[in-house]
């Protein structure tokens, strides 16, 4: 801790920031720009001055820039200061020499950080009387916009594309007033990550390209406090919403998971919620169409079709809620309930459950894997499966700069001072994958083998660390890698493992389990992060329900009703097993998508998306977060039948005369107490009688006009906004806003803003410590804290000879929902075939070339990749592409020339 | 004595006493002849790195990249012993310095002499690695340095285990691409390692982390080249090289240009006058014109008047005027040479020359052009010169990521400080015919210039 003196004013603060994070986590404003919390200070842009004083009784002092001085103890400073006010203001009208003032058409209004800090120095007349420099602009994909001449060469595009996230097709080029930030020549930004330059980026040079397509200004969206469905990771989302449509997605800042990032999936992969097709009322079939049905005659039917006297099944969905998971659970008995993830998902998710809850390591959050200063990759490609977690797998490589430039006493905020000396030595990240990863570039070691070759990698590190665990036989290159890969975790101080069901293998989870469990022993501050199938897998492996297999089996063709939630069943199992155990079967398919699934059922029931309904999801650490709903879809469209899944359910057993909940919190108090293992799933975020000076929390921003007229056009009369019995927050703007009060929930933040703040910067009014916790505490509950002991698992018999398949997941395409979105799939590639190159040789097969694939009952046509990196013997398919059925990891091909 | 020698007896001019321009540089076998390689002999055979870094700073030689900051001083900061590790020794030799062109003479015309003086210095410092960081445009100084080199490595100078003993040094010849900013040591650096050349923050020092991390001193090739004289020599000779003239020790390279009859640049104790540079070895000004104004050395330093002239051109003394000495090239500028267009010129080069890295020096340095142009074009409007003013204080230093705007800004505030009037007489509002005036003024545009002439013709008329 550092006493530092602000205008007279003494605080307390820590005296390892440096002086703008400290005064901006006092809550005193100093406008900046090149300085970022995630990316700390290069004092180029000169806007952070202040006057700093050698004593008490100094009255001239000195400018310095704030972000470059360090908040030691006895620090004098003014931000008050004459001198540096009219300089701070003579920097904005310095950027604004070259800005082309085209506000009023530009799609960062409104939440421009430049034109906050432009109000808050209080330049406010422009004083530069000649021509501007313009630029020419780039196509660079379907996500991002891009506009140059709104640039302030604030450099923190390229730090934050280039340092940060390892991109390599976006830099600076030219010099003096003449600098251009893009693609040497224009083209799809590489980056899995490149949306975050909308955010990153202070002015409209970078905007989300989907926004911009349906554009609405903040202040005219409405949003809620959402968990992003792409994977498990569980990114805090800020959805914003208008006339019934998301219009874009911004990142929630959460310090423990996402922080200031997304992913570009989970930031654009938004579209399932817009598309038209959707089920939005409820379908009966009538012969070989639907007809279009109110909610209450679809809530009869259902309950016609329950009471029909035939055996009642309801298979569950790991992209669904813990509620509506629950509600179907309880309205089908815990007997009739499958969880509706594969078998093979299921068990290699319940593996993942019983490493992280019954073993001695902690699961990782995004925060801990960014601190890792050693970490074993062991058969997981995140950047496809958790894509959140390969961007922090850099910065556990890049943590080595921290380390070096502490070394020669430089403080870790001196950005590129850190990086001038660490130069290009990185923390060491070993990877172990079936297939090269685009990590492998900071790898200090790399392994390609197949699931057999991985886990014996995994249990020689293991056994290497620990003689007690299982000795493994391998040969002499191997023992040498798991030798040096022991050696290297043993040394570090928090050392990571990262594994998860992506290669489709027990026996890799179990040796990447093990390998966390004999460091464990070692050191207490090993951590371990699985990635798994899909955003809920972890809550719905808690249910410990039989899986989809076991649910086929026990239809086998018989009669039977099978309420389906949410779920393609048809991503899951073989069209023939499906249509083999479903023949004699009654489907009611809840849904909001259009599927395979729903249109084989009797009775399709309109569900809520994300953004229209409540739900608690499980992710990858075991964290139960709420996603609320970010508007009411009926408050346009009073026809539209689509609700929460769990309330359809509660309306059939109403209408079966069952006991129902009528509120989101009666359904999590039922769910804790029908399923132990989600007892605290209550704590996510508060009840809906939460409340701040007694009113709600307003879903939107304030407008000066009061009331929104978002439904003028329909009738002038606006109604009341909808009133939510599920959540402490308000539809529309009615109710608390912004900052107000210091003990504001994380879980209760709808979107980033604060007075004079309109930008994602608002963040820093809600931290405890800029780019820190939330005030309130970071929101999510953890279900389980991991056990002391757990015995190694034993080691597993070597799996089958042949050309067995690999799943390949995909950053784009792979993920159901995010695939149905129209910019993604501009992103998704197409289906191919993945073939060793011995393999492929003996075969005669060529790169490129049209091959023949066949599995189970599959016979596919695919172009060939021919690739060096795959094992013999490994053939691998692009999970959940178009065109590719759904994959059994390690089961028999065979592959032959031609289509 | 040999021949070369023979035209400095008593050894005055310890830099330029082997440079005969006509016959061109020493080979390896004439510089050998005339007594070169002995000081490197010296230092590695006699001498520990600590007994020569004691007497640089006991010479209190100042760097003469044009910051004067002393040498002894900034070699003690680098990290010394078994456990430093790898470091460098890298020769400033941009010289970008619009007006100079001093380290070009040594360069080309005593290779030798740089290349000894690198590796006496990279043994002094415990360097196993020296670079040359050369203007691209020296094409000539390029050559020869590497032809000196090769010639220094096959004679066992450079290299592995240098003259026998433990030490090795490798030394490079780097051209830069031709960017004024790679002058900035630590532009330097970063442009050396393949970067932009964006100066890095400080500290940390190149002196603890500079190349590619590594402990690093970066020299200008003139300070550099004064080392080995000073290891033969002694620190008392060096100071007496003055002839009393300074309290600095040593010669200076000094030079001039600009309207000056005979420009040129030599070597002469250091505080000798600017009246000397001009009057006796540049012949006095050209056409017998009378000198309006001077810079002391390069365009990045603040001009100084006819009154300054007999000033001792040292660091101190000419701080003190209100200027720097810089390079100690100076520039004289003509009593019919416009102010307005001398500083709009030198503008037009740092605004080119910024890296474009902080705000006031890449957006304010091409701002302050446009409003010289304006004023160059009597169509400047009264708040131009405020802003010309506002500009030289917040792209002073401290305000900016380096010294390079601060620079730009030196020309600039003295000319406002000493010739405003010829501001003034840029502004349109001064050029507005008075009445019973011709109207002299096309009016054939909607500039500032066009809209007061209306303006004024409206009053005229009414
Ligand atoms: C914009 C700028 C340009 C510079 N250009 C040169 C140069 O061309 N040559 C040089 O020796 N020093 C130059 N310097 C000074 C160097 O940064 C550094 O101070 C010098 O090389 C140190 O050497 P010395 O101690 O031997 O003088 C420049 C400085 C600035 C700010
Ligand atoms: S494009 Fe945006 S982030 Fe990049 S330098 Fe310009 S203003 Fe800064
Ligand atoms: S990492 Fe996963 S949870 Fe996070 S934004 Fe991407 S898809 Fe969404
Ligand atoms: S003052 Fe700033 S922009 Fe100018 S050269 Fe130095 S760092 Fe670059
Ligand atoms: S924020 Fe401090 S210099 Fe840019």
């Amino acid at each position: 801790m550092a006493k530092i003196h602000v205008d007279g004013n003494t605080y307390e603060v820590n005296g390892a920031d440096n002086l703008l994070q400290a005064c901006l986590s006092l809550g005193l404003d100093i406008p900046y720009f090149c300085w970022h919390p995630a990316l700390d200070s290069v004092g180029a842009c000169r806007q952070c001055a202040v006057k700093q004083y050698k004593d008490a009784d100094d009255k001239n002092g000195r400018l310095v820039m704030s972000c470059m001085t360090p908040a030691s103890d006895n620090t004098y400073i003014s931000i008050a200061d004459d001198e540096a006010k009219e300089f701070r203001e003579t920097i904005v009208s310095l950027l604004m020499t070259n800005h082309p003032h085209d506000c009023p058409v530009c799609e960062e209004g409104g939440h421009c950080h430049l034109q906050d800090m432009t109000v808050m120095t209080g330049h406010h007349s422009r004083d530069y009387r000649f021509t501007k420099r313009t630029h020419q602009n780039q196509y660079l994909g379907p996500f991002i916009g891009h506009e140059m001449n709104r640039c302030i060469s604030c450099y923190r595009c390229v730090r934050y594309y280039r340092d940060y996230a390892g991109g390599k097709d976006l830099g600076v080029f030219g010099s003096a007033a003449n600098v251009y930030f893009g693609r040497e020549t224009e083209g799809v930004l590489e980056s899995e990550f490149s949306g975050n330059l909308t955010e990153v980026c202070p002015t409209g040079v970078f905007t989300d390209k989907t926004h911009s397509e349906r554009y609405t200004r903040k202040w005219d969206m409405q949003f809620a406090p959402a968990i992003c469905t792409g994977c498990a990771v569980g990114c805090n989302i800020s959805p914003g919403e208008r006339y019934g449509e998301v219009r874009r997605i911004e990142n929630r800042y959460h310090s423990e998971l996402n922080g200031y990032f997304l992913c570009d999936r989970g930031r654009f992969g938004y579209g399932h919620a817009n598309l038209k097709n959707r089920p939005t009322h409820a379908l009966v079939r009538e012969g070989d169409s639907f007809v279009t049905k109110h909610r209450g005659e679809g809530v009869n039917l259902g309950a016609q079709l329950l009471k029909s006297g035939k055996t009642v099944i309801g298979i569950g969905s790991p992209r669904a809620s813990l509620e509506a998971n629950h509600a179907l659970r309880s309205l089908v008995g815990a007997g009739n309930f499958y969880s509706g993830a594969s078998a093979q998902d299921a068990s290699l998710t319940a593996l993942c459950l019983k490493v992280l809850r019954e073993g001695p390591v902690p699961a990782a959050t995004i925060k801990r894997i960014d601190q890792a200063d050693a970490v074993l990759v062991l058969g997981e490609d995140t950047l496809g499966t958790a894509a959140r977690v390969a961007l922090a797998l850099r910065q556990a490589a890049r943590g080595k700069l921290q380390t070096m430039s502490t070394e020669k006493k430089v403080p870790d905020w001196q950005a590129a001072s850190a990086a001038d000396i660490a130069q290009h030595e990185l923390n060491p990240l070993f990877i172990a994958t079936p297939m090269a990863t685009k990590l492998d570039e900071i790898a200090a070691a790399t392994l390609r083998a197949d699931a057999d070759g991985l886990a014996a990698l995994g249990n020689a590190v293991a056994h290497a660390l620990d003689a007690s665990a299982p000795a493994v036989s391998a040969d002499a290159d191997t023992a040498a890698l798991a030798q040096r890969i022991a050696d290297t975790l043993k040394a570090a101080k928090k050392p990571l493992i990262v594994s998860g069901t992506g290669c489709g293998s027990a026996a890799v989870i179990e040796a990447a389990a093990n390998v966390a469990y004999a460091l464990a022993k070692l050191n207490a501050e090993t951590a371990i992060s699985l990635a798994v199938p899909e955003a809920n897998s972890l809550g719905l492996a808690m249910f410990g329900a039989p899986d989809l297999d076991a649910a086929l089996a026990r239809l086998n063709g018989q009669e039977a009703v099978v309420l389906v939630l949410e779920n393609d069943l048809s991503r899951r199992a073989s069209a023939s097993a499906l249509d083999a155990a479903f023949a004699q079967s009654t489907v009611i398919a809840i849904d909001h998508q259009q599927t395979a699934t729903t249109a084989t059922a009797a009775l399709v029931l309109p569900a809520a998306s994300f953004a229209e309904g409540d739900g608690t999801w499980v992710n990858f650490e075991g964290r139960a977060q709420r996603s609320f709903q970010t508007y009411d879809p009926a408050y346009y469209d009073r026809h539209v039948a689509t609700q929460e899944s769990w309330r359809w359910i509660a309306q059939l057993r109403t209408a079966l005369g069952q006991p129902a909940w009528s509120k989101l919190d009666e359904v999590i108090a039922d769910a804790e107490a029908a399923i132990p293992a989600l007892k605290g799933i209550a704590q996510a975020a508060p009840n809906a009688e939460f409340r701040i000076d007694g009113a709600k929390l307003a879903r939107a921003p304030q407008r000066q006009s009061g009331r929104t007229a978002a439904r003028a056009n329909i009738f002038v009369h606006e109604p009341k906004a909808t009133q939510d019995p599920d959540s402490p927050l308000a539809f529309s703007m009615e109710g608390i806003n912004s900052t107000h009060a210091v003990e504001r929930p994380a879980a209760l933040i709808p979107f980033a803003w604060s007075p004079g703040w309109n930008s994602p910067s608002a963040w820093n009014k809600f931290q405890a410590e800029v780019g820190g916790a939330m005030k309130g505490g970071d929101s999510g509950v953890h279900l389980f804290r991991h056990n002391g002991a757990a015995p190694y698992f034993p080691l597993r018999a070597a799996g089958q000879d042949g050309l067995r398949l690999l799943p390949l997941h995909q950053h784009f395409g792979s993920e159901e929902l995010s695939a149905k979105a129209a910019p993604i799939q501009e992103r998704t590639a197409q289906a191919y075939v993945a073939i060793n190159v011995a393999d492929a040789q003996r075969l005669g097969i060529e790169h490129q070339s049209q091959t023949r694939v066949e599995f189970g009952d599959y016979s596919l046509s695919l172009p060939a990749k021919v690739r060096v990196d795959l094992p013999a013997g490994s053939v691998g398919l692009p999970a959940g592409l178009a065109g590719i059925p759904p994959l059994v990891a390690g089961a028999a091909v065979r592959l032959g020339k031609g289509g | 004595m040999s021949l070369r020698s023979a035209t400095d007896p008593n050894y005055q001019k310890p830099l330029t006493r082997l440079i005969d321009v006509a016959a061109g540089p020493l080979g390896l076998a004439g510089y050998e002849a005339e007594g070169g390689y002995r000081a490197l002999k010296t230092a590695v055979k006699e001498l520990q790195p600590q007994d020569i870094q004691a007497r640089v700073k006991d010479a209190n030689l100042r760097g003469r990249g044009g910051a004067g900051f002393p040498t002894g001083i900034k070699w003690s900061l680098i990290p010394m012993g078994p456990d430093a590790g790898a470091k460098y020794l890298v020769c400033n030799a941009d010289e970008m310095e619009p007006g100079t062109f001093k380290d070009r003479l040594l360069m080309e015309q005593a290779p030798h002499q740089l290349v000894e003086a690198m590796a006496t210095a990279a043994y002094a410092i415990g360097a196993q690695t020296g670079y040359i960081f050369l203007r691209g445009e020296y094409v000539v100084a390029a050559e020869r340095l590497n032809r000196a080199i090769d010639e220094a490595k096959a004679a066992g100078y450079l290299g592995k285990n240098i003259l026998g003993g433990a030490w090795s040094f490798e030394l490079y010849v780097h051209t830069g691409a031709g960017r004024y900013i790679c002058g900035e040591e630590t532009a330097l650096i970063n442009s050396l390692e393949g970067r932009r050349a964006n100066p890095r923050a400080k500290p940390p020092f190149p002196q603890i982390a500079g190349l590619w991390g590594r402990p690093t001193i970066v020299n200008n090739v003139e300070t550099l080249c004064n080392i080995p004289h000073i290891v033969l020599n002694g620190a008392d000779w060096f100071k007496g090289l003055n002839q009393g003239k300074s309290k600095d020790g040593g010669t200076k390279l000094y030079g001039c240009s600009g309207r000056a009859n005979k420009p040129g640049v030599w070597e002469l104790p250091i505080g000798t006058s600017a009246r000397e540079l001009l009057e006796v070895h540049a012949g006095g000004m050209r056409g017998g014109k009378k000198l309006k104004a001077w810079l002391p050395g390069g365009a990045s330093t603040d001009f100084l008047l006819p009154e300054h002239l007999d000033l001792a051109m040292d660091f101190d003394t000419i701080a003190k005027a209100g200027s720097r000495m810089g390079t100690g090239l100076i520039t004289v500028v003509a009593e019919d040479q416009s102010m307005v267009s001398a500083v709009r010129n030198l503008e037009e080069f740092f605004a080119r020359e910024s890296c474009g890295w902080c705000t006031p020096c890449r957006d304010g340095l091409p701002w302050s052009v446009k409003l010289l142009r304006a004023i160059e074009r009597g169509e400047g409007v009264p708040e131009d010169i405020d802003h010309l003013a506002k500009l030289t204080r917040w792209l002073g230093p401290g305000k900016t990521f380096c010294a390079h705007a601060p620079g730009a800004m030196e020309p600039l505030q003295s000319a406002l400080k000493y010739f405003r009037a010829e501001f003034e007489a840029g502004l349109a509002v001064n050029h507005i015919p008075k009445e019973g005036d011709a109207c002299i003024l096309p009016d054939h545009g909607e500039g500032p210039k066009a809209a007061y002439a209306k303006e004024r013709m409206k009053w005229v008329n009414a």
